[in-house]
């Protein structure tokens, strides 16, 4: 076992548990927290896909700005912990056929699929082919989300300005 | 170059990399256990006094009896607190700031992982450090730990963006976001670098200096505020909030912010260092290299990094020990109708000029 598979075999558990566990707890604050490490377990798939950029923007968007943005929400709710939170079983058996089918289709997928398999090697940084397609080839998309995001920014400071 | 050294040696990729990933720890305690006793001294020193001098020569053991009696003391859990989360809290903003330690390069021999996003992955890991802050103030149940960790969080999300405006300026004069790079960027030569105008040749470098200086400026200012030092530490302001978010916290686990606190305090500072002063360079070529002892020359670089990281964190005390504090609303006012608009001015004039 080389040190990719191990780091592999680490994040994949991270992600899975941690997922698992943002479902099941019954406590808002405890899930969120199982985000987080979901969040950061993806992260580390993506730099072993060779993704690198694409992990650190994860962990800065989602960690630094998402989760912050929900732990905040939570902790400046009042009575957030008097919310029932339903965590119980219901419509079991429509349930379980749309999760059957789907998970088949997702196996049958997996299986038919014939993957191309490369040999793992060090992977070079995406970030100047990263850089160089957002600034041609997808430029138009790149500044209309530009604008996009202004839009937003612009919009919340005008909601927080009229009280 | 250790990494490979480690991997020879024990014949196993995951071995070499656990060790190599806890070497920053060896440097982190003991540099801790330094600061926290240059602060007294400083303060001491800053306010006619002496300071501690009884244990060692002028006190010098006396943290080390400090982190003896704190490893002995009881572990206090107050009742109402969330347990789980009250424990992990001070793990996580230690992981928060010890993960930064992975791209500082401290020498040309010894850089945790030398890759191409290393500014970016420092900015990246410090939002576990406000993720952290919201865990212990949150589990903490107590209203002024919570008001801490919600300012803490505040204050470190919105001075996040002059910082990585600042790092934008850099990256754009430099051309990577690779630490190593952008300190090899900067020569052993100190007019060559960053906060002069980087080792660009001609008039450019003249027209550049005033902007690099304004931008280490707010770097410094920003990071400052990142770390919740005075005149930015309202999240623990004892007149108003007691501890802030480390109110209910004692024995170990108090230790282990203030831990944190240190090392994020050098982090930040051997951040600053690495972007405008040269990172590991000496400002006036090296001894190694004029005597044909190469092998010397990493271990000077490794000298020139700390010596210039601990200037910094000694600053940071300095301005603690000299500044009041700022009221909240001062702070947000210095960071979103100062700060942001002089970086982004400075960082177009900046891109301006590389483009011409």
């Amino acid at each position: 076992m080389n040190l990719a598979d191990f780091l592999f075999y680490v994040f994949a558990v991270i992600t899975l548990v941690s997922a698992f566990f943002v479902v099941t707890f019954k406590n808002i604050i405890y899930s969120a927290y199982s985000l987080m490490l979901t969040f950061l377990g993806v992260a580390g798939i993506y730099v072993l896909l060779g993704a690198d950029f694409i992990a650190i923007v994860q962990v800065i968007v989602y960690v630094g700005g998402i989760l912050i943005l929900i732990l905040f929400g939570v902790m400046l709710t009042n009575k957030i912990q008097n919310v029932p939170i339903k965590t119980e079983a219901s419509f079991i058996i429509p349930a379980s056929i749309t999760i059957g089918a789907f998970g088949g289709i997702l196996v049958s997928t997996f299986i038919n699929t014939r993957w191309k398999s490369m040999p793992a090697e060090l992977a070079n940084s995406t970030l100047s082919d990263v850089g160089h397609l957002l600034m041609n080839e997808y430029i138009l998309i790149f500044e209309l989300l530009g604008i996009l995001l202004l839009v937003a920014l612009v919009g919340a400071a005008s909601i927080a300005r009229k009280q | 170059m250790i990494y490979e050294f480690l991997a020879n040696l024990f014949g196993s990729d995951i071995i070499a990399s656990f060790i190599s990933g806890a070497l920053p720890f060896v440097f982190v305690v003991p540099f801790a256990l330094f600061a926290v006793w240059l602060e007294r001294k400083v303060s001491a020193h800053m306010q006619d006094r002496l300071g501690p001098m009884r244990v060692g020569y002028h006190g010098w053991l006396q943290t080390v009896a400090d982190i003896l009696k704190l490893i002995q003391k009881e572990d206090i859990t107050a009742t109402d607190t969330d347990k789980k989360l009250f424990n992990i809290a001070p793990v996580l903003v230690f992981m928060g700031s010890y993960a930064a330690f992975a791209a500082i390069p401290f020498s040309s021999a010894y850089i945790g992982s030398g890759i191409d996003l290393g500014i970016l992955y420092i900015v990246a890991v410090s939002g576990l450090v406000v993720a952290g802050i919201l865990m212990a103030g949150w589990a903490s149940n107590n209203k002024y730990s919570l008001y801490g960790a919600v300012r803490s969080a505040a204050q470190v999300v919105s001075y996040e963006i002059p910082t990585v405006i600042v790092i934008l300026t850099v990256v754009v004069v430099v051309g990577s976001l690779n630490l190593t790079k952008i300190t090899e960027f900067q020569t052993s030569r100190f007019w060559d670098w960053m906060i002069f105008g980087g080792s660009i040749a001609g008039i450019k470098k003249l027209i550049l200096l005033p902007f690099m200086v304004i931008g280490f400026i707010i770097i410094y200012i920003s990071s400052l505020a990142e770390t919740n030092r005075t005149p930015f530490d309202i999240p623990e302001a004892e007149s108003e909030l007691v501890g802030g978010y480390h109110t209910e916290y004692s024995g170990m686990k108090f230790a282990m912010f203030f831990l944190a606190e240190y090392a994020n305090m050098f982090a930040v500072s051997a951040i600053a260092a690495t972007l405008f002063l040269g990172g590991y360079h000496s400002p006036f070529g090296y001894f190694g290299n004029l005597t044909g002892m190469i092998w010397l020359v990493p271990i000077e670089q490794f000298f020139w990094f700390t010596a210039k990281g601990i200037f910094f964190v000694f600053v940071q005390m300095w301005l603690r020990w000299t500044l009041p504090r700022l009221r909240v609303d001062q702070l947000m006012t210095l960071c979103w109708k100062y700060l942001i608009p002089i970086a982004f001015v400075n960082f177009l004039i900046v891109a301006l000029i590389m483009v011409l």
